[in-house]
């Protein structure tokens, strides 16, 4: 059984179809691509999965349960955690106090969640940043705060919105390493994401969205000669 | 009368300076604690210290469901400002028409000469002093423990993004309500004591905006969701109020002073005059930076 599963997912706003019955699993461990054009429909799954909106029909159930109808915070809690694509954080926080917030989800102990929120900043890459007040980060930065936050509540799915927007190589090769890590500790991750220097050698499938269908879906190698795939993103000549 | 804005303001602050829901309604939550005590007391000579935990639970009920409404539906911003603004003025109004309470004529109460037991100091008023300084300090301590708390983080969280916190695992309706229920509850102790200080409470002292927007100058323009920032703030904006009535006197005119201020703060100096003070208050002011740093 997969880890989630989505089926037939439909979400209209007004006239737009946004998701147009999609359908797709992600095993457990695995790193799941999820790729399309501005506008596919990337973004809006991933609402309809954290419970920010709600999917005219279809299924959407994680490990056997059904998430829809729960509000995003009981979502978390079942062990679904995401990231912004525009980073969000807690401005009057520093980068620990963040973290910690994250991981008081999971215990009333604010020892315990401040031992956790320590460990999670040195996976991430922040431990001698911790006392940063969040206004002063960098971009790279920012996205490891939201992955530390997302982590410090102990998740089974993570899901990515765009790590990579607005870094520059090197710094996308430390997310990416980063991904890596994070998968190797046991976790899924859905990964939406435009930088495909990223998204290529660390997905172990992708799933392509157009005009908020599913056009294709298979290995990086696969899918990256698909024609729908290529007329999607380049036009038909 | 800065003693007990001091205290009104930290009230307000605990709550809503907390999670960023300024509430303009927190009159009512005054109103109905100082009532609840004075009409036990007149009714049947209950102490005003029970009278005002009587007051304290009615007004948290009242809090949670305000807050209940407001935050069910979804209000942000100026629309929940507005809300709590109608909300308690259906409450004056009502205590206006309710000829049981004394209507628009209000309560006096009666008096016995000085005592613990009936609240009451009229040889010396040093002992209102103290009183107020102990609830002030108790509200302080309060909220300095809150801030070390998850309580305090989730409050932070929920101010700073709401939509990150629910992504956090942070059940933000429910937070919210909490602050809301603690914040009407010690804005209720503080109406028994407005009530014991000046004798004479009727709906359009105790329950009006104006008197909301006394509570929540103090806060706006020391410093919302600081520590002492209420402190500063009542102890700069009740002194030039007091002093505008003495010597130009005229009803309003105090509020168009402070109002002017009160806006010129908020316009210049978001974060509150305390900001100016920042680096020496900033050990006590924002204690769980202190914490992270010695870890």
């Amino acid at each position: 059984m997969s880890l989630l599963e989505i089926r037939d997912v439909t979400k209209r706003f007004g006239g737009l179809v946004a998701l147009d019955t999609v359908g797709l699993d992600i095993n457990e461990g695995e790193i799941l691509g999820l790729i399309g054009p501005n506008g596919a429909g990337k973004t809006t799954l991933f609402n309809c999965v954290t419970g920010f909106y709600r999917p005219d029909s279809g299924q959407i159930q994680f490990k056997g349960e059904n998430l829809l109808g729960l509000t995003p915070h009981q979502i978390c809690l079942k062990g679904v955690a995401r990231t912004f694509q525009i980073v969000k954080a807690f401005h009057s926080m520093t980068v620990a106090e963040s973290v910690t917030t994250g991981a008081l989800a999971r215990t009333n102990y604010m020892e315990q969640a401040r031992k956790k929120a320590a460990s999670v900043l040195e996976l991430v890459g922040l431990a001698d940043k911790k006392s940063v007040p969040i206004k002063n980060l960098t971009i790279v930065d920012r996205k490891r705060l939201g992955l530390g936050c997302a982590l410090a509540t102990e998740p089974k799915l993570m899901l990515l919105d765009e790590v990579a927007a607005g870094l520059n190589p090197v710094e996308i090769d430390q997310v990416t390493d980063l991904l890596r890590r994070i998968r190797d500790l046991g976790l899924t991750l859905l990964v939406v994401e435009h930088v495909m220097k990223l998204i290529m050698p660390v997905a172990d499938r992708i799933v392509v969205l157009h005009h908020g269908k599913k056009i294709a879906e298979g290995k990086p190698s696969d899918v990256a000669r698909n024609e729908s795939v290529i007329e999607a993103y380049l036009g038909r000549e | 009368m800065v003693g007990l804005f001091a205290y009104l303001g930290s009230a307000w602050n605990l709550g809503c300076g907390y999670t960023g829901k300024l509430s303009w309604g927190h009159s009512a939550f005054m109103g109905l604690g100082a009532y609840a005590s004075t009409m036990l007391y007149i009714a049947y000579r209950i102490t005003p210290w029970l009278g005002a935990l009587v007051g304290i639970v009615i007004a948290a009920g009242f809090g949670t469901v305000v807050g209940a409404i407001c935050f069910r539906l979804g209000l942000k911003g100026h629309y929940f400002v507005i809300a709590t603004i109608a909300l308690a003025e259906i409450v004056r109004v009502t205590f206006i028409n309710w000829a049981d309470l004394g209507g628009a004529w209000g309560l006096l109460m009666p008096v016995v000469g000085d005592s613990l037991y009936d609240f009451q100091f009229h040889s010396t008023r040093a002992p209102y002093y103290y009183i107020i300084l102990v609830m002030l300090l108790g509200v302080l301590y309060l909220k300095w423990r809150i801030a070390n708390s998850k309580l305090g983080y989730y409050f932070t969280a929920i101010k700073d993004d709401e939509e990150m916190a629910e992504t956090l695992g942070i059940d933000t309706f429910r937070y919210k309500l909490i602050a809301m229920t603690i914040s009407a509850a010690l804005t209720a102790f503080g109406g028994t004591f407005y009530a014991q200080y000046v004798m004479y409470i009727s709906p359009d002292t105790v329950m009006a905006v104006h008197v909301s927007t006394d509570i929540l100058m103090g806060p706006v323009v020391g410093g919302m969701g600081t520590l002492l920032g209420p402190l500063l703030g009542a102890a700069i904006i009740q002194p030039i109020m007091e002093l505008t009535r003495a010597y130009v006197g005229g009803r309003g005119l105090d509020y168009v002073v402070a109002g002017l201020l009160t806006v010129g703060v908020a316009l210049m100096r978001p974060s509150g005059v305390i900001g100016w003070f920042e680096k020496p208050f900033e050990a006590i002011s924002r204690p769980s930076l202190e914490i992270h740093r010695e870890g």
